[in-house]
């Protein structure tokens, strides 16, 4: 059957896809050699439907095992791999090279406005520390029923979209206003307050708002829609957003 | 080297980790050393559901889904670990979604089911809908769930600290539990974790094969762990192909697609599972499913420019089930194939996806070091155990569910023991084998490259240990993995910093992935039978006479250093579900 990586010396098939080289400039720091961030070009032969993520871990495995970069699950669903690709915010192993134009170089470097600490890896604990700060969990008072909590279909659905969230921090990093202010909450953190604000089930909606209502609150949020964009879940970012600000003004 | 100490370690932070953690956090002081940030972990890559009698939508008992699991896994489960599960099941789902997951729900309100392969009402009447579920991101949900309430209840993590070592103390001749060592991620620091439990929950090791559906950081590492450190493997040669990877890539779609309605079809568009399980057809359990994908392909009736897949058909099923019910897998088939399924065929084939078994351990989730011995203070949940409710194959959904009542068991289980029990000394010189394995590596001057040695490993496996096998195909791979692991002696690396390196990581996730692909072949080779997902060509029946029984395999270490695999086996725990045929 057909592998993603089949031997470049294979015959090629009539109207088949055929590989083609492809120069991948990647934005490297290494720190234990050098206190500068430096761009290095590599050239990799790719198919078409290969993802970026492929084309990295050639790099990787053919030619210089010192790239670094997080990557797990490869199909977009466990969100290690968030890079910059061609100065937008998506995930290594979600974006095909057929949907870039292979014949500039594929631009690569990490994540902004997080510390950089090798190649494409950034300290991701101001992230989840944002996220943690958000009390991203059910809040209950009262006995718990016997069995399971009820809750609508149409009661669920306002929360579905941003169930969806995988934490991959391409939104957050795509923000100007948290590049510039490091204290912001940042979309991903609101987006799951937002989780459980709308949750029908909830009691902990009040302490949340109150929180995002602060200084670094919802209100730094600028509506550039650069999160909604990034978002490798199609989660309506903004919109998610705009609802806790609306939740803001009209709570009782 | 830094020393640390906690009553309980749990290595691990999937969907077992995490809920031993939510257990044992609140009794005892916890650590939860994981490779990968929790969130990263596969339990979020599961799709379809996590199946309990609830019987919210339809008459349901856990005894029927008991003997569902004991059928599915083709005999082979120790039936009071299934009974446990099936019985916990209903609680475990009810727990969850009172942590806050959110389940589909069912026009009054209820958490909704769905079909699911293997799961029938009455013993194989009819497919049940017993799978609860959210959309096709149950695992996402789950994962999400509980690390939502590890941070409720302040679980402290290690994030990319990378267990590489167990620590096991003679005390009177006893092997016990004393603590684990760690190679922390970022400084290249290794640090070791005294602890008087350890909970090993690091999930399975598909990147021994080729296609997978599994991530690329699933390498086995605590089964090898347990294994080098001399402790059995039990029933590994029982690997689950789940029927529906996309064709080329082995990117998972969910069985659920199946319980939605959808069917599988032959280049001609015949339904062919008709042929091959007249009562439930599509909703047959994995293994049976993903013969006949190959059956069809091997006979000439494959689909696709090369005849090496079959398709997936939801183009019957309404768009708006698809895009609430299926969104996921929808758009995976968009991403990575160009095919919209809800207009278009899905190329699919089968790949692996599950191992059955693991580290063994009793229904207390005790680790063995024989057929009955248990290691006081070790621990194991998860896929990365073998208990064993899955036998020689799982039943979709099952593995949600294990991660659940058994990661809950263990949980308890490690600090209720480290509650009393007294501390083990640390062995002499505990860091020495990892400071060894690290410095070794990083100052080898070996010409093999580790790409190439598990290229070459994941293609004779793909090759010749997959959904069929043969003496002659299994004797090759295991030429061929011997010969993998002898170059492995002679493997370099490029990186040589301290500083999230990468490269050495995958070099020694390459190690545990040879000895664990040594001891899947070797189990495979003994194995002269035919049982869930293991199907020898040349002994096509199941024996029950000579193999009901679960393979336990031990490293042996030669004076010159060499080790081999060395086959024991331990009896079938029965309780009232004599064998019988296996028909669906």
């Amino acid at each position: 059957m057909a592998t993603d990586t089949a031997a470049p010396d294979a015959p090629a098939e009539p109207g088949a896809p055929e590989r083609f080289p492809v120069t991948v400039r990647v934005r490297r720091f290494l720190p234990d050699e050098g206190p500068e961030p430096f761009w290095q070009d590599f050239v990799v032969e790719v198919f078409p439907t290969d993802r970026i993520l492929d084309a990295l871990h050639m790099i990787k495995w053919e030619q210089d095992g010192t790239l670094t970069f997080r990557r797990s699950c490869a199909h977009g669903i466990c969100g290690s791999d968030a890079i910059r690709i061609n100065g937008r915010n998506r995930l290594a192993c979600k974006t095909l090279i057929k949907d870039l134009n292979a014949s500039k170089p594929i631009i690569v470097e990490a994540i902004k406005g997080l510390p950089l600490e090798k190649d494409l890896v950034v300290d991701m604990e101001p992230f989840f520390a944002a996220y943690r700060e958000v009390m991203p969990f059910l809040v209950t008072t009262g006995n718990e029923p016997t069995k399971e909590r009820l809750q609508s279909a149409e009661e669920r659905a306002v929360f579905d979209d941003t169930t969806k969230c995988i934490l991959c921090a391409c939104c957050t990093t795509s923000c100007p206003v948290f590049w510039t202010d490091g204290q912001y909450f940042g979309p991903a953190a609101i987006v799951n307050a937002h989780r459980f604000i709308f949750d029908s089930r909830d009691e902990g909606a009040e302490q949340r708002l109150e929180i995002l209502n602060s200084h670094e609150g919802v209100w730094r949020c600028r509506t550039t829609f650069n999160c909604t964009d990034a978002c490798p879940r199609g989660i309506e970012v903004t919109k998610a957003i705009q609802e806790v600000k609306r939740a803001l003004i009209f709570r009782g | 080297m830094q020393i640390h100490r906690y009553d309980v370690v749990i290595v691990g932070a999937g969907g077992a980790g995490m809920r031993a953690a939510l257990e044992s956090g609140p009794r005892v002081r916890t650590a939860v050393l994981t490779k990968l940030y929790p969130t990263r972990s596969h339990t979020g890559a599961a799709q379809g559901g996590m199946c309990a009698a609830l019987a919210n939508v339809e008459e349901d008992n856990w005894e029927w889904h008991t003997f569902d699991t004991i059928k599915g896994g083709d005999y082979l489960v120790d039936q009071d670990a299934a009974e446990i599960m099936c019985r916990e099941a209903v609680d475990a789902v009810i727990d969850l979604e009172k942590m806050g997951l959110p389940f589909n729900r069912t026009p009054e309100g209820r958490i909704d089911q769905r079909r699911f392969g293997g799961h029938t009402r009455n013993h194989g009447e009819a497919a049940v809908r017993r799978a609860c579920y959210a959309a096709d991101r149950t695992g996402h949900m789950i994962l999400q769930t509980l690390y939502q309430n590890c941070i409720k209840q302040g679980v402290e993590f290690f994030d990319e600290y990378y267990v590489l070592d167990l620590l096991l103390t003679d005390v009177y001749g006893q092997k016990r539990t004393a603590g684990v060592v760690a190679y922390q991620l970022s400084t290249g620091e290794i640090h070791v974790f005294q602890a008087k439990s350890v909970v090993f929950a690091t999930g399975g090791f598909g990147r021994v094969y080729k296609t997978t559906s599994n991530a690329h950081t699933l390498t086995g590492d605590g089964m090898a762990i347990t294994y080098r450190a001399g402790l059995p493997l039990e029933d590994m040669e029982f690997y689950q192909f789940h029927p529906t990877g996309l064709a080329g890539l082995g990117v998972l779609l969910t069985e659920g697609a199946r319980g939605e309605g959808g069917i599988l079809r032959n280049a001609s568009g015949e339904r062919f599972m008709e042929r091959y399980a007249p009562t439930i057809k599509d909703l047959a359990p994995r293994d049976m499913v993903a013969r006949a994908m190959v059956q069809e392909v091997r006979e000439g009736r494959g689909a696709g420019p090369h005849k090496d897949y079959v398709y997936l058909d939801l183009t019957h099923l309404p768009a708006a089930q698809i895009e609430e019910k299926l969104p996921d897998i929808t758009e995976f088939a968009r991403t990575y194939l160009g095919v919209d399924p809800i207009s278009e065929l899905v190329p699919v084939f089968p790949t692996a996806h599950y191992a059955m078994g693991g580290i063994p351990t009793n229904i207390h989730t005790e680790v063995l070091i024989d057929n009955e011995t248990v290691v006081p203070g070790l621990y194991a949940a998860g896929e990365c155990a073998c208990v064993s409710v899955h036998g020689a194959n799982r039943l979709g959904t099952n593995s949600l569910l294990d991660i659940n009542v058994f990661g809950r068991r263990a949980g308890i289980a490690a600090s209720e023991y480290a509650a009393d029990a007294p501390w083990v000394d640390l062995p002499e010189g505990a860091a020495d084998h990892v400071e060894q394995m690290v410095t070794g590596l990083l100052s080898s001057t070996g010409t093999e490259r580790v790409g190439e040695l598990r290229r070459a490993m994941q293609e004779t496996m793909d090759f010749n240990a997959q959904v069929y096998r043969t003496e002659e195909t299994l004797s090759h791979a295991l030429d061929d993995v011997r010969g993998l692991r002898a170059r492995f002696a002679n493997v370099g690396i490029q990186d040589k910093g301290a500083r999230f390196n990468t490269d050495l990581l995958e070099a020694i996730e390459l190690g545990f992935l040879l000895d664990l692909a040594e001891v899947l072949v070797v189990g495979a080779l003994a194995r002269k039978e035919s049982r869930g997902g293991h199907a020898r060509e040349d002994y096509q029946a199941r024996d029950d006479e000579t193999f009901m029984k679960h393979t336990m395999a031990y490293r042996e270490v030669g004076p010159d250093g060499s080790s081999v695999v060395r086959l024991d086996y331990k009896p079938v725990t029965v309780t009232r579900y004599q064998p019988m045929e296996r028909k669906y």
